[in-house]
């Protein structure tokens, strides 16, 4: 699945053993997505592979972190794979939709890459529904965390301390029967499975999500990668001396193929 | 989500989503009517979303050699297609070699190589005077689940070293994302798409960010 890219002189396949994977989930408004695209841009990461895989719909265009002339026209794919081996981060973007009934292999594959590859974790960023949400849901944080016993154990302490709120389980059979109750994330696309294969499996996995509905999920990206941020510090805060509020959203780097993520320009007829 | 209307539908995403997390464990008995489902969708004609590739010179036994090609142009859509046999193909120079028969939603193609333009086909021909210059005509739309299937069995069929492959395809002018509007634009215009190993000149500019491209060619 995992196709290193060919950095010439004959070297190693990258060698992933404690990092932690950060990836996203397809899921509603693209949030996950979005935020990996900024973790991507800002810490400037080095791609080192992509996923053959025929899970996701394909497609093709030019490197979408570009900067300048020089980096623009290396080719991109559905399904490439970035390092920073000073923070032990590989990240994992996904950016086309999956074909039907394919989320199962692809989530089978991808643990028996994660377990292969010697990962010590996976973060997973994904979005739910707003509209979904319950009364109490509907007050407070949007954020949202899950975390695999295995993986509760050595970082349950943190999100304690960072006052994160666990995402909550929802009765299975609603009106009827209030005491079974299941793990539901609606629009997370593959969020539920891979989380459950990774209990199963005694995988360390997180989920980081955030309720938002379709629309302009820039916002909700910020919002995303900064909780991410207070976690794994992947950047640093600077506090403003104006306001006390550690505010990042200026420090991360929105790539160049975010332009014109609502169309073109207007045609001057129209006026 | 709620409509106007008070009614609560599930809302459309942008992120594709199938339902899919929601499909419970199969019991024996679920199996069982899905087999007898599948069953009866073949008996009636329904055809599986097999992609068959069929070459001419294959008796279709046996292991079989890799096809050697230098060059393979693949025109995908009807518009490139047309591009081909308007300015390329002859019965003179060119023999038909293979056909893909495949069925989806959209189109169905079958094996026959007399195929008329308006048709869904997806054939390939040899350059008579070169055998090793290989060229695909795709007029008919591979589905997203026939894609990668559609690659592996041709390209799967071919020797990969020293091959040199370009593909043309056709998108609408209005998906081309630009600073201006497209109505501004001269069209119609060509972009390109390249990877490393290609050292040769293009002839037209790279396709600037934030434009992709999808489906069949992309693949």
């Amino acid at each position: 699945m995992f196709i290193p890219c060919d950095r010439g002189g004959g070297s190693a396949a990258p060698d992933f053993k404690g990092f932690t994977l950060l990836m996203p989930a397809v899921s509603v408004g693209n949030v996950g997505q979005l935020a990996i695209d900024l973790v991507i841009s800002t810490l400037d990461m080095t791609k080192v592979g992509y996923f053959y895989t025929d899970c996701l719909v394909p497609m093709v265009g030019n490197n979408p972190y570009a900067t300048a002339e020089e980096n623009s026209t290396e080719l991109s794919i559905n399904a490439e794979v970035y390092s920073l081996p000073s923070k032990k981060l590989v990240v994992l973007q996904i950016r086309s939709p999956f074909i039907k009934n394919k989320y199962r292999p692809f989530c089978e594959t991808l643990l028996s890459w994660v377990k292969s590859s010697k990962c010590a974790r996976v973060v997973l960023l994904s979005s739910s529904h707003a509209y979904q949400r319950d009364d109490e849901q509907l007050l407070g944080t949007p954020l949202r965390y899950l975390l695999t016993p295995d993986l509760e154990k050595a970082v349950g302490g943190r999100m304690q301390e960072l006052n994160w709120k666990e995402m909550e389980k929802v009765a299975a059979y609603p009106g009827i029967n209030d005491t079974d109750k299941v793990l539901h994330i609606p629009g997370g696309g593959i969020t539920k499975l891979l989380f459950t294969e990774s209990c199963s499996n005694g995988i360390q996995m997180a989920v980081l999500l955030k309720f938002c509905s379709e629309g302009d999920n820039i916002p909700d990206a910020f919002v995303l990668v900064n909780y991410l941020n207070e976690w794994l510090q992947l950047i640093k805060s600077e506090v403003s001396t104006s306001n006390s509020s550690t505010d990042l959203s200026s420090q991360w780097k929105i790539p160049s193929s975010w332009r014109l993520l609502f169309g073109n320009g207007l045609p001057p007829a129209l006026f | 989500m709620a409509t106007f209307f008070g009614e609560v539908v599930v809302a459309p995403s942008r992120a594709g989503l199938d339902e899919e997390e929601e499909a419970p464990e199969e019991t024996p008995e679920d199996r069982e009517i899905r087999r007898e489902i599948e069953k009866k969708r073949i008996f009636c004609g329904s055809f599986p979303r097999e992609v068959d590739v069929l070459w001419t010179w294959r008796s279709g036994g046996g292991a079989e050699e890799p096809l050697v090609c230098s060059k393979f142009i693949v025109a995908i859509g009807r518009n490139a297609s047309a591009f081909l046999s308007s300015f390329i193909l002859d019965s003179v120079c060119w023999e038909v070699v293979g056909v893909v028969k495949l069925w989806n939603e959209w189109c169905r193609t079958s094996s026959t190589t007399n195929v008329l333009p308006t048709d869904s086909f997806c054939l390939f021909y040899r350059l008579i005077s070169d055998p090793t210059v290989l060229l695909c005509q795709c007029s008919c739309y591979v589905a997203e689940d026939q894609q990668f299937q559609w690659l592996e069995k041709v390209f799967g069929s071919m020797q990969k070293e020293g091959l040199q492959v370009t593909i043309l395809s056709t998108c609408p002018v209005a998906d081309y994302k630009t600073q201006e509007s497209t109505l501004t634009l001269a069209s119609p215009f060509l972009k390109a798409l390249k990877t490393k190993e290609f050292q040769e000149q293009v002839c037209c500019p790279l396709l600037e960010q934030p434009n992709i491209v999808r489906d069949l060619p992309a693949a």
